[in-house]
């Protein structure tokens, strides 16, 4: 595959994650359980959006698409490679802290090494972007602990959280070709190493948290395009305008 | 803004001659424009204002999230989404600095938000309007925030210190909002037949409600004259609806829009726009509960708070726990 294609296959991968996260946490605007959350909350996802421009903004120039809001308001399903964690439902608070948890202790070390990307462009969104995720997991790791060692109800809620996400952790450390063809061209680190560095967090974490993982099952399939029923419905709502005035612009 | 009917609980405007010594003293650095500060002696009348309207004002912020994220997931660019999170973003940092303020005054923000959520307390009348369309986010940005920054703005020289120095901050951020607002509306305006017909729509909608923003026409606003001579009101309500409607009026027209008001034409004697009568039986209904979107906003605010119960309770917990395992360190 050459170079270009790579990078724009990387690039969809990494923006298409931070949008479907962005627009799931964005969600909370308004609703969250105090205020200061409603401002955190907000500020995650504009983060997250303001990523994705980026992302999306390189993958469309190395593409057909006129621009990054082309690509996330105009791609179908299965044309959206992000991992199935990110587009898992809210549920309840416990359910979108520890989501954001298990995908901020893979996105900071990501990052990290994707700032020594072979691929300036790659480098550079990385630069950006991981001041941001290292705040994000820190704050992510912080609730993780304090919830999951608070009360007995917030213990619970938190372990029932893990036990419906951790099965879609394993998707963002397992490689498959495109990943193995990332390594090998220097544009993204091997997936093994990071996801030496992401049990490496969630165990220490969890541990303080006093919560444990009770499941080994991995589900995977985003990356290909494979997502669950819930995703068609974030496109519905996330879409819409875009769909219903063509050509329209805003 | 968003403090439409604010009762004062003064007797009545008192002369200097009549006031007691600490009154006196009070009411004359109001009258020499000295900040008055939490510490400070102040009539419990003057407290009691401003208690109901900083926070009136600050639950209006946090209601106020509701009719604009109702948006954020069908914002149409990825650029619009960004600018929509932040903007619902600082309405949130806004009810939190006037909670700041009102605290000084000693209530704490779990009051308030209880008599938010048992009714007793007030939100601006304005956030009981639905948003059906994105031209609504144009519209509450350009006339909402437009309205809101035409009250905020001689709040800043409010008497009360902390509420001054709050608005201070707010007023920057609302006239961001207004342009982003005006912004989406040339947009839809310069754009297809069927979005100018949206934001036609949208100003259709909103033009009454925004002009009730600031409140009963002055003959019925009893309490206004002691507002005013505490310093906690500068202008009447009449006065800074007429600049809106003077401002807002060349707005629509640059829009190619027209205002949903066949009386409104330019007088000039007055060197104004006149408008016509305002529905004030919808406004009073509004207050009282019956609106559009009354009972959803509320019900929005109880389950976040329901909701959040564990997450608020489970913290304090860990916080306890925390603090037993340090002092069994020692």
């Amino acid at each position: 595959m050459a170079n270009d294609t790579l990078v724009r296959e990387l690039a969809l991968r990494m923006g298409d994650n931070t949008l479907i996260l962005g627009q799931r946490v964005s969600a909370w605007c308004g609703h969250a359980p105090v205020l200061e959350e409603d401002i955190a909350l907000a500020n995650v996802a504009l983060d997250f959006i303001g990523q994705t421009r980026l992302w999306l903004g390189l993958a469309a120039d190395l593409g057909v698409e006129d621009d990054a809001d082309a690509l996330a308001f105009l791609r179908d399903a299965r044309a959206f490679k992000n991992c199935l964690l990110v587009e898992q439902p809210n549920g309840d608070f416990a359910h979108t802290l520890m989501r954001q948890f298990l995908f901020d202790a893979w996105h900071l070390p990501m990052l990290a090494a994707l700032k020594q990307s072979s691929d300036r462009r790659v480098a550079e969104i990385a630069e950006k972007s991981a001041k941001e995720a290292a705040y994000h997991l820190e704050r992510s790791e912080d609730y993780v602990v304090r919830l999951g060692d608070g009360s007995d109800e917030s213990h619970a809620r938190m372990q029932a959280a893990l036990d419906t996400l951790y099965p879609f952790a394993g998707e963002l450390t397992t490689p498959d070709a495109n990943d193995e063809a990332f390594a090998e061209a220097g544009l993204a680190p091997e997936l093994s190493v990071i996801g030496d560095i992401y049990q490496a967090t969630l165990t220490r974490v969890l541990n303080e948290a006093t919560l444990s993982p009770t499941t080994t099952v991995v589900r995977k399939g985003g990356k290909q395009g494979l997502h669950s029923e819930d995703f068609g419905f974030i496109l519905a709502d996330m879409q819409w305008l875009q769909r219903a005035y063509p050509g329209a612009t805003w | 803004m968003y403090a439409q009917e604010v009762k004062s609980t003064g007797q009545g405007v008192k002369s200097l001659e009549e006031m007691a010594p600490d009154e006196r003293a009070f009411q004359e650095k109001v009258n020499a424009k000295i900040k008055i500060e939490p510490k400070d002696w102040m009539p419990e009348g003057y407290r009691k204002t401003l208690v109901r309207q900083i926070s009136q004002h600050a639950h209006s912020e946090i209601v106020g999230q509701l009719p604009e994220g109702n948006w954020i997931s069908r914002a149409p660019t990825l650029e619009r989404k960004a600018i929509l999170l932040a903007k619902v973003q600082d309405e949130a940092g806004h009810g939190l600095y006037l909670y700041c303020a009102a605290e000084t005054l000693g209530v704490s923000r779990d009051q308030m938000t209880e008599q938010l959520l048992a009714g007793k307390a007030k939100y601006s009348s304005i956030f009981n309007y639905p948003t059906l369309t994105w031209a609504d986010i144009g519209a509450i940005g350009w006339l909402v925030d437009g309205a809101a920054i035409m009250n905020q703005v001689p709040l800043q020289r409010c008497s009360y210190g902390p509420y001054s120095r709050a608005m201070i901050r707010i007023c920057k951020e609302e006239s961001f909002h207004q342009r982003q607002g005006y912004d989406i509306m040339m947009k839809l305006c310069a754009g297809t037949a069927e979005q100018k017909e949206m934001a036609q729509d949208a100003l259709n909608r909103w033009w009454q409600p925004a002009l009730m923003m600031f409140g009963p026409p002055d003959g019925d606003s009893v309490h206004s004259a002691q507002s005013m001579a505490w310093g906690i009101k500068q202008n009447s309500n009449d006065e800074l609806r007429q600049k809106f409607v003077n401002e807002t009026v060349p707005q629509a027209e640059y829009l190619g829009l027209t205002p949903p008001d066949p009386d409104v034409n330019w007088n000039e004697d007055k060197q104004g726009y006149d408008y016509g009568e305002l529905d004030w039986n919808e406004f009073y209904e509004v207050l009282k509960g019956n609106g559009p979107c009354n009972k959803e906003r509320l019900e929005a605010r109880q389950k976040a708070w329901d909701d959040g119960e564990w997450f608020r309770d489970g913290l304090m917990a860990h916080a306890r726990k925390r603090e037993m395992r340090k002092q069994a360190a020692e």
